[in-house]
């Protein structure tokens, strides 16, 4: 087990290493100079040197780029391009709001899917399978911000014109201003995001339960005089539950990154809204931590669901 | 009494090809302490019966009797059946390494069986029982390997803790289905020594399945050849090795190598078994049978009393005089020495309504 951490570390280690080598290369792919741009059109060619050479453009790239693995690795990810604000201290006022938004919607399409799929697969084709399918798929195709509009629409613009202000249009309260607050403008983007995802979950659940429902196990835990509840869940739903955590980790961590279509519908100043602004700038420095911490969250999410797996299934643990 | 008293058993299944009739009217007792062995290739619907009795298929439409030590179980409510399966009748399936959950301990396994049916006995003793019933089966250092998940065991082993889970609760009645056909034939010798002397210690019945006549003659007090559904013929075992009715079990018989090489060539049974959907009148193996005349295509036979022998049953239309059969079977033997002869039976199968 020790053996397999470590071996799984060292890869994240490694992929880390790799990605911020291609960020890095971004700084050069970019179109735009750096110094000019930051020192303004009616800059001297003295001045941009000088902000060259503040900034380190003016070292070999080998050089320049130790300089950024250096800073980087002491959370030290420089300043925005507009506001000289440290880069880190941007993502740390955005992060609890992605986080926020992902947690809840994570546990409700999880919760949600999970629980739908083991119903289907108890009755296949039966007419409650069928509806949950006809369920998920439905908002399954319809486009995040399409849902978001809609439920914006229905839950806050009607309610609110009936005098009944339920839900806001948007923006963030964060937990400090109390729970109440903060549940009110999380649960619309929270459904958001948790009624597209569900379908996925639905539709693995019970392909994965109807799989295991066929295992010879379970029939043995059938024979052994099991009430059924408790062959589905402890013996089947805890062998389908591989896949779906997998499935769950890979998702999860992908969306730490950043929420983006969800956040700019509600108007949610996370970290996927923070990456939009920060394209539309052209600010690298933001645009680059971001990147790199939404890849540190996929890589940890990885090795988090690897350690998982091991957890779940006593025959990886050998391995 | 017989403690399990089948009577008319028929199970089908809705495909979209048609009504599938995986059991036609099967009839068997099994006698408390005694082993019976039901024999039948693949798709005989040897399994089918057994797990139909104990309530394991769905799905399925069911009619016909099992009276299980005064219960009837066909058409029981699940709660019923659930608390006779594992407590009252113990099943132990082919292959044991799929059929115990790869997620948990071998003792976790079985403190659950037990728990699940008494919740009055406490993990700890369960626990202790458990460890107990894995060295009764014959698994060395049982109190640490406890502990041990199914992969750690090897073919023989889980076997033998798939029997040690099933004797659990000390059922009456043990359902083997193919209990060593996924394992090679020195462990199977040893699972089915551990099978008799649990049998021989607590007095349990035993439905035994099986494709193998080597395990029949090792272990059977009385045996049922099944084919296509229903049963062919029901014998004490030694009047089935020895003087068989129906031709299928013959032709079973005579597909085995002989001890000491009295045989030249196995004599297999040409054609393959007839599909269960739409199957028409007239005996089910006729088909495939060497003996088969005018009648055996118009009416299915009964299962019915052969040479004077109470025990003995065959469904065939061929004579139930002793001396005549046998006459036959010589003459047959003189007509084909090793092999028989290209026939139109083995054509004869394609058809279909």
């Amino acid at each position: 087990m020790a053996r397999f951490l470590f071996r799984r570390l060292a890869l994240g280690l490694l992929i880390m290493w790799l990605i911020s080598l291609a960020v890095f290369a971004l700084f050069f792919i970019a179109p735009n100079d750096v110094a000019r741009t930051l020192a303004g059109r009616q800059a001297t060619p003295e001045t941009v040197a000088l902000i060259s050479a503040r900034l380190g453009l003016d070292q070999p790239i080998w050089k320049q780029y130790l300089d950024f693995l250096g800073k980087a690795i002491h959370g030290d990810l420089g300043y925005d391009y507009y506001h000289q604000v440290p880069v880190t201290e941007i993502m740390a006022q955005a992060l609890p709001i992605t986080l926020s938004l992902v947690a809840g919607g994570a546990i409700i399409w999880l919760v949600m899917g999970v629980f739908n799929g083991v119903v289907s697969a108890i009755r296949p084709r039966s007419f409650v399978d069928r509806s949950l399918t006809a369920f998920a798929l439905f908002f399954y195709s319809m486009p995040t911000f399409f849902l978001g509009l809609l439920l914006l629409y229905f839950l806050y613009y009607q309610l609110t014109v009936a005098g009944y202000p339920i839900f806001p249009p948007g923006g963030y309260a964060p937990l400090s201003d109390g729970f109440w607050p903060w549940l009110q403008h999380m649960i619309l983007p929270w459904f958001t995001l948790a009624l597209v995802s569900a379908a996925t979950y639905t539709r693995l659940t019970r392909a994965s339960m109807l799989e295991v429902l066929g295992e010879d196990y379970v029939r043995t835990a059938r024979a052994k005089g099991i009430r059924e509840s408790r062959v589905i869940t402890r013996h089947a739903l805890r062998s389908a539950m591989t896949p779906i955590v997998t499935q769950f980790g890979i998702d999860v961590g992908a969306l730490v990154g950043g929420v983006v279509v969800t956040e700019t519908v509600f108007s949610l100043p996370g970290l996927g809204k923070t990456s939009i602004d920060a394209i539309n700038q052209q600010d690298l420095p933001v645009i680059i931590g971001i990147v790199l911490f939404a890849s540190l969250a996929v890589v940890v999410a990885n090795i988090v669901v690897d350690i998982f797996y091991a957890v779940l299934d006593p025959r990886v643990r050998l391995h | 009494m017989a403690l399990l008293e089948v009577r008319d058993l028929r199970v089908a299944f809705n495909t979209p090809d048609g009504v599938l009739e995986a059991v036609r009217g099967l009839s068997f007792d099994v006698d408390r302490g005694s082993t019976l062995a039901i024999v039948g290739e693949s798709g005989s619907g040897k399994s089918v019966a057994t797990q139909t009795i104990t309530g394991l298929t769905s799905g399925a439409r069911v009619s016909g009797s099992a009276r299980f030590d005064g219960t009837e179980l066909i058409g029981a409510s699940s709660e019923v059946l659930r608390t006779i399966r594992g407590a009252r009748i113990g099943m132990i399936f082919q292959d044991p390494l799929s059929s115990l959950h790869p997620y948990y301990t071998v003792g976790w396994q079985i403190v659950e069986m037990i728990r699940a049916h008494d919740r009055s006995v406490s993990t700890s003793a369960a626990r202790r029982r458990a460890a107990d019933l894995l060295g009764v089966v014959g698994i060395p250092h049982a109190r640490t390997r406890i502990d041990d998940y199914p992969h750690q065991f090897s073919g023989g082993m889980r076997q033998r803790v798939m029997i040690a889970m099933a004797m659990a609760l000390d059922p009456v009645l043990l359902i083997a289905d193919e209990p060593t056909t996924a394992l090679d034939v020195t462990v199977q010798a040893q699972v089915l020594a551990v099978m008799r002397r649990l049998q021989e210690d607590f007095g349990t019945a035993i439905i035994l399945i099986t494709h193998d006549l080597g395990v029949v003659a090792e272990m059977s007090d009385e045996v049922v050849v099944m084919y296509a559904g229903s049963a062919m013929e029901r014998a004490p075992r030694r009047t089935l090795f020895y003087a068989n009715h129906h031709p299928y079990s013959e032709g079973l018989l005579g597909s085995l190598p002989a001890k000491g090489g009295t045989r030249d060539r196995l004599t297999p049974i040409l054609g393959v078994p007839p599909s269960l959907i739409g199957l028409p009148a007239g005996c089910p193996f006729a088909p495939r049978c060497p003996y088969a005349f005018d009648r055996c295509w118009r009416e299915t036979p009964p299962l019915r009393m052969v040479f004077d022998d109470p025990d003995h049953a065959s469904a065939c239309w061929l004579t139930p005089v002793l001396s005549e059969r046998e006459a036959l079977r010589a003459a047959r033997v003189d007509r084909e020495p090793d092999q028989p002869q290209e026939s139109a039976s083995a054509t004869r199968v394609e058809v279909r309504p």
